[in-house]
């Protein structure tokens, strides 16, 4: 095994390619469950977002467009969720589930024609004197734009929740749905367009798979992405701070496996492959056993049916 | 405009009615999806769930295989749901199924070639031993440290197939099969293998199992403490409580259960219909449970007829390939689409619509 060939700035370079498509589904989820809904459907979510962003970006031959179209194909599905959660009163974890069922399915069947092809590659920003600093340039500022974009919406999520009167309003919904009721706030409009937005996000993160991490369609090719943004919102108390950490933590152990794969440690590649579920659910443990339930931050209506009596 | 109205108890009319309206609705909009692939909506209708059991060609071999894809739906459905009516989650049935296969397969071949009466029932006991292992780690987790046995379970669908793959080209893989991955072939190795109990109807051991968890499971849920409390844990967590009821406890024997059942479940089908450990066996039974366990309204009985629903759209689905050049994906989508259907039709059993002037 040969480590030495393992650079550093490559390394974090690498890590933050790595962590995007977690660290959008992540945030996205985050608002939908501040707003007190949990949608389990990230993953059904995300490979949608892929093959959408694939096929669009294909058409248009812009991989900016297969962006919006991941975009508003995510959205799209979790909107489904949202008329069954909301509208038809329906259990959130057998709803999330079925979405990602559902996800899998339709994707598979709308990415048919797309197998073996190649989408339009993304460009580096040109970040001018910034890309030649030393060791920086290289590790921070030589990405493509989304990695930046993924960077600035988790710092809009935080600011809008913490800031803004309309981050409060959600909330307050995701706290207490019944007193947010009573004080005349629309529950079912705001829940909806959180579970919209946390679509989008999950959505573009599941194109960034397809257009630039692999860049090709496969089916299932998201492999559980979606339920490590899920756990990753638990890791990161849904706190957006810790969430990025938590994505990036992610991303540094898929690297390096990655890379450890490449060096050549002298066990079988499945178990390097596992290594990142492995570590996902010891963190998830570390997390749960060093604080009581009371303080793990979870939204207090998280999960629980909104059903106006009056 | 209408508006909902929460009923005083859940209506037995719509019990037994929502399921029914959510498969029509689902066979309205698979049609629908199917018209727009450019195929014929009713003939791909008939064709997933009519030709199966009544083709003149093709019914005499696709009627045995109805038992052969539903007994393992209904075997890892009603541990699901004797969990699921407790509010307790357990969706990685995939991975226990997976693990169920892969140890007791794996003890099987340590004996090969031996000829021995007791190896298949020994395959068996590991076989169940293995999936419910592999469903203790979330249960433990989750009644030791709280941890979300939800996601906990799941990941560890990605972990089990990781190991699937490591053993089928690794320490399992076939020592005379010429480099090729997977194990040796259990229809070889006569001990070992899980044939045909009535070849016609397609029953082997597994089917057998199923038919017994259905009739233990009813006994249990209806007669035994053990069913009282998992419905007293479901519909009043405090109520539980109050009665002496250890959640911690309840969470480790509903996986047990579950993980048991789905492990026997992976060992039959890996060496009955299967044949052989490869890497990709698993067909996603584990998940498509789920549906099952819903649409049987989470009763032994309601899964013993979903399960037999399911297996249907598995062979029909299969037939449209060969005969439409409907893709396989397209039978995936519909499954999901009927959970959907199911979760909203729900609501008529549980709330009263009214209309408000």
């Amino acid at each position: 095994m040969d480590l030495s060939n393992i650079n550093p700035a490559l390394l974090i370079a690498a890590l933050m390619v790595a962590s995007v498509p977690i660290l959008l589904a992540a945030i996205g989820e985050m608002v939908v469950e501040k707003a007190g809904v949990l949608n389990l459907g990230v993953e059904g979510m995300m490979i949608m977002g892929a093959v959408c962003g694939f096929a669009v970006a294909l058409t248009t031959g812009s991989p900016v467009i297969g962006f919006v179209g991941a975009a508003l194909g995510g959205a799209a599905l979790s909107l489904v969720f949202a008329v069954l959660t909301q509208v038809f009163l329906t259990n959130q974890v057998a709803t999330g589930l079925a979405l990602t069922l559902f996800g899998l399915g339709l994707s598979s069947l709308v990415g048919q024609g797309y197998q073996g092809l190649k989408p339009p590659p993304t460009a580096k920003l040109d970040l001018g004197p910034l890309a030649d600093l030393p060791f920086l340039g290289q590790a921070v500022f030589s990405h493509d734009w989304i990695v930046y974009f993924s960077l600035l919406v988790t710092v809009a999520v935080w600011a809008f929740l913490k800031f803004t009167r309309a981050g409060l309003v959600l909330r307050a919904v995701g706290e207490n749905h019944d007193a947010a009721h009573a004080l005349g706030y629309k529950i079912t409009l705001i829940r909806t367009a959180a579970i919209a937005f946390g679509g989008a996000c999950a959505g573009m993160g599941g194109a960034y798979i397809s257009l630039v991490r692999v860049p090709q369609w496969v089916d299932g090719m998201t492999a559980g992405a979606g339920w490590i943004a899920l756990a990753i919102v638990v890791f990161g108390s849904w706190r957006a701070g810790y969430v990025l950490l938590g994505a990036y933590l992610f991303g540094g152990v898929t690297v390096l496996q990655l890379n450890l794969q490449v060096a050549g440690l002298a066990i079988p590649v499945e178990y390097l492959s596992m290594s990142p579920y492995v570590i996902t659910i010891c963190v998830l443990v570390a997390i749960s056993a060093t604080r009581s339930s009371t303080s793990l931050a979870a939204p207090g209506s998280l999960g629980r049916i909104f059903h106006a009596s009056r | 405009m209408l508006r909902l109205e929460k009923r005083p108890n859940p209506s037995r009319f719509w019990a037994i009615a929502s399921p029914i309206a959510a498969v029509i609705a689902t066979m309205v909009a698979g049609g629908i999806m199917f018209w727009v692939l450019g195929k014929d909506p009713l003939e791909a209708i008939r064709t997933i769930f009519w030709d199966p059991l009544f083709h003149e060609n093709f019914a005499a071999y696709s009627r045995p295989q109805l038992l052969v894809k539903a007994a393992p739906l209904i075997l890892i459905a009603i541990g699901l749901a004797m969990g699921f009516r407790a509010g307790i989650w357990n969706i990685g049935a995939e991975g226990q199924y997976i693990m169920g296969a892969v140890i007791g397969g794996g003890v099987g071949l340590a004996f090969y070639p031996l000829d021995a009466w007791w190896i298949f029932p020994l395959m068996v006991v590991c076989g169940g031993l293995g999936g419910a292992m592999w469903a203790m780690i979330p249960a433990i987790l989750k009644a030791r440290f709280n941890t979300n046995e939800i996601l906990v379970s799941l990941l560890l669908v990605y972990v089990a197939e990781n190991i699937l793959a490591a053993m089928a080209l690794g320490p399992l893989r076939n020592p005379d099969g010429q480099g090729f991955p997977g194990s040796r072939n259990f229809g070889d190795f006569p001990a070992a293998h899980n044939d045909f109990l009535i070849p016609a109807a397609g029953v082997h051991w597994g089917v057998v199992f199923a038919i017994l968890a259905v009739v233990v499971a009813w006994g249990v849920m209806r007669f035994h403490v053990y069913g009282f409390r998992v419905r007293l844990l479901g519909e009043s967590p405090r109520a539980a409580k109050f009665a002496g009821v250890s959640p911690g406890r309840m969470i480790v024997l509903s996986f047990l259960i579950s993980g048991g059942l789905a492990g026997f479940a992976g060992l039959f089908e890996v060496t009955g219909p299967g044949g052989q450990i490869t890497e990709s066996f698993n067909s996603g039974y584990g998940f498509t449970a789920i549906i099952v366990a819903f649409l049987g309204r989470l009763t032994p009985i309601g899964i013993l007829l979903g399960g037999l629903l399911l297996g249907l759209t598995y062979i029909g689905g299969e037939l449209a390939q060969l005969m439409l050049g409907l893709p396989g994906a397209a039978i995936q989508a519909f499954q999901g689409m009927l959970l959907f259907f199911l979760l909203a039709a729900d609501v008529l059993t549980n709330y009263r619509v009214r209309v408000r002037g």
